[in-house]
């Protein structure tokens, strides 16, 4: 029932976000702000967990061949294929409903208990246009992120397969190179602009209806990640249900 | 001017407000006292349409609010200012930010106009020195001092303040009413003041509305509040030691 009520007031949150829309000029100094904060800002714990974890992809999967009929070139192919399916659209969203997630909770979230809320609302401005508006058209350029992050986390099987000494360069590029399905990418980039939905107003629909003060603020953004996580994983499975099955 | 005329409003069969009538005239710093929970903040957002009333009916110079289409909403919104209990101040913005946000929203005025009406209120706060400060770096009377200026920046011909003087100390608290009144005069605003501060209703209780269990307890002024032989009232007024003493004294 609850959940219902849940599903109901977020939807028409949503609404709220694309009527009686904010003066072009403000709107765009926001979008900016938020592109800043929520793109720019997460680019470099996304390079730096896209690089190692792509790193450990290779070595665990070279590790694990042991068999001599199987090619070497398995180990650029295997880490190409989990970096773009999965680990680069999800893992990373999932990491960004924390980085990202708790932010736009506790940005909106504060303003609602410091009555900023208020203020907007009887200054006759649609106060949900103007604080989840720009958040959602700059999580537009996560699919930007994670091609990055395709990108870094292949890098770091490469460096770590040459590295380790698990195979050879041409072996590796030859893996990547194996079987390429520009579908696949595709996939992804379906993903990562529904997950990038989720990314910006689960966390804003938790902040803007919370009740309470300082503490619940923190207590709205853990609620936050638990439900965009659980999310964007059923979203997954139902995305790749449909696209890939 | 403001009237009301039996409002009504219950949260989930909780009865808040049980039938309040009252006249706030313009010009003069209007003020809502009561016990806390007695339902003062809760009249404050129905007159700024944060909450709809169940019942009663309330006009702004004649027009009912219950009757306005969104046109007539907006612009009625423009005509009113709030300074709310916490400031509410974007601590985003800078002080001349806070102040010319309202106009950059509201109107197609252009941005040196714009900065020049926020400077004008903000002289008239005294806070020349501050505008370029962010809200965090301020003390809590120069919060307030700004919040006023943001909401007096558009002119309104309706100022609500929520406690406006909460969390100061004495002599802060009554540099801010006076502000608030002289402003009010000055722009002739009508001027709602939610209050369970003694010492504002002695400095600018130009009228006066009590509010106890949901109703109108009692009405007047300042002068009045002193003579009356109310025994609600008199109960509030006289909760503390020293208005006990004010009053032995008085008599
Ligand atoms: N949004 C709401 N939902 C449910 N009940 C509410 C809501 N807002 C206020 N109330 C209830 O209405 C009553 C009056 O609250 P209100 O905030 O108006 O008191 P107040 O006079 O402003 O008190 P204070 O001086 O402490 O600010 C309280 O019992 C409160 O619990
Ligand atoms: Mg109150």
């Amino acid at each position: 029932m609850k959940l219902l009520h849940h599903i109901g007031a977020y939807l028409l949150m949503l609404r709220l976000v694309f009527i009686k829309p904010t003066k072009a000029k403000v709107m765009r100094k926001l979008i900016f702000k938020d592109i800043q904060d929520l793109i720019v800002g997460s680019l470099g714990i996304v390079a730096f967990l896209s690089f190692f974890v792509g790193g450990v992809v290779a070595i665990q999967t070279a590790l694990n061949i042991e068999s001599p009929l199987i090619p070497k070139s398995l180990v650029g192919f295997a880490t190409r294929q989990s970096v773009i399916l999965e680990f680069a659209p999800t893992f990373m969203c999932i990491i960004l409903a924390g980085k990202v997630g708790s932010f736009i909770t506790s940005s909106i979230g504060t303003m609602r208990v410091t009555e900023q809320i208020d203020a907007l609302e009887v200054m006759g401005i649609n106060s949900v246009n103007y604080l989840v508006f720009p958040k959602l058209v700059a999580m537009m350029l996560l699919p930007l992120v994670i091609n990055i992050s395709m990108f870094l986390g292949i890098l770091g099987g490469y460096t770590a397969t040459l590295y380790g000494g698990f195979s050879s360069s041409a072996d590796f590029i030859d893996g990547i190179q194996m079987d390429f399905k520009p579908f696949h990418v595709f996939y992804a980039f379906i993903k990562t602009v529904v997950f990038a939905i989720v990314l910006a107003t689960i966390p804003a629909y938790q902040g803007y209806y919370m009740k309470g003060g300082a503490l619940e603020v923190g207590k709205a953004a853990t609620v936050a990640f638990v439900w965009t996580s659980i999310v964007i994983i059923v979203l997954n499975y139902m995305i790749t249900q449909l696209l890939l099955a | 001017m403001i009237e009301l005329k039996n409002i009504k409003k219950s949260f989930d069969g909780l009865e808040v407000l049980k039938g309040i009538s009252m006249t706030f005239e313009p010009g003069k710093t209007n003020l809502i006292i009561g016990q806390s929970g007695s339902g003062k903040t809760v009249l404050l957002k129905c007159m700024l349409g944060l909450y709809s009333v169940d019942s009663g009916s309330m006009l702004f110079g004649n027009r009912p609010l219950e009757n306005m289409d969104d046109n007539q909403r907006r612009i009625l919104r423009r005509e009113i200012g709030m300074v709310f209990q916490g400031s509410a101040l974007f601590d985003s913005m800078t002080v001349l930010e806070n102040v010319m946000f309202p106009m950059q929203m509201l109107t197609d005025q252009d941005e040196k106009s714009i900065r020049a009406a926020a400077h004008e209120v903000i002289d008239r706060v005294n806070l020349n020195e501050a505008t370029q400060k962010l809200p965090a770096e301020l003390s809590g009377g120069m919060q307030k001092r700004v919040a006023i200026a943001r909401a007096v920046v558009m002119r309104p011909k309706y100022l609500f303040c929520d406690e406006p003087n909460s969390g100061l100390d004495p002599k802060t608290a009554i540099v801010i009413d006076n502000l608030i009144r002289e402003i009010t005069k000055e722009y002739n605003i009508t001027t709602v003041i939610n209050s369970h501060d003694m010492n504002s209703v002695m400095e600018i209780g130009d009228t006066i509305l009590f509010l106890k269990d949901g109703l109108k307890a009692w009405e007047g002024n300042k002068k009045q509040i002193f003579k009356t032989d109310n025994e609600a009232i008199n109960n509030f007024v006289y909760s503390s030691r020293l208005m006990k003493k004010v009053k032995e004294v008085y008599q």
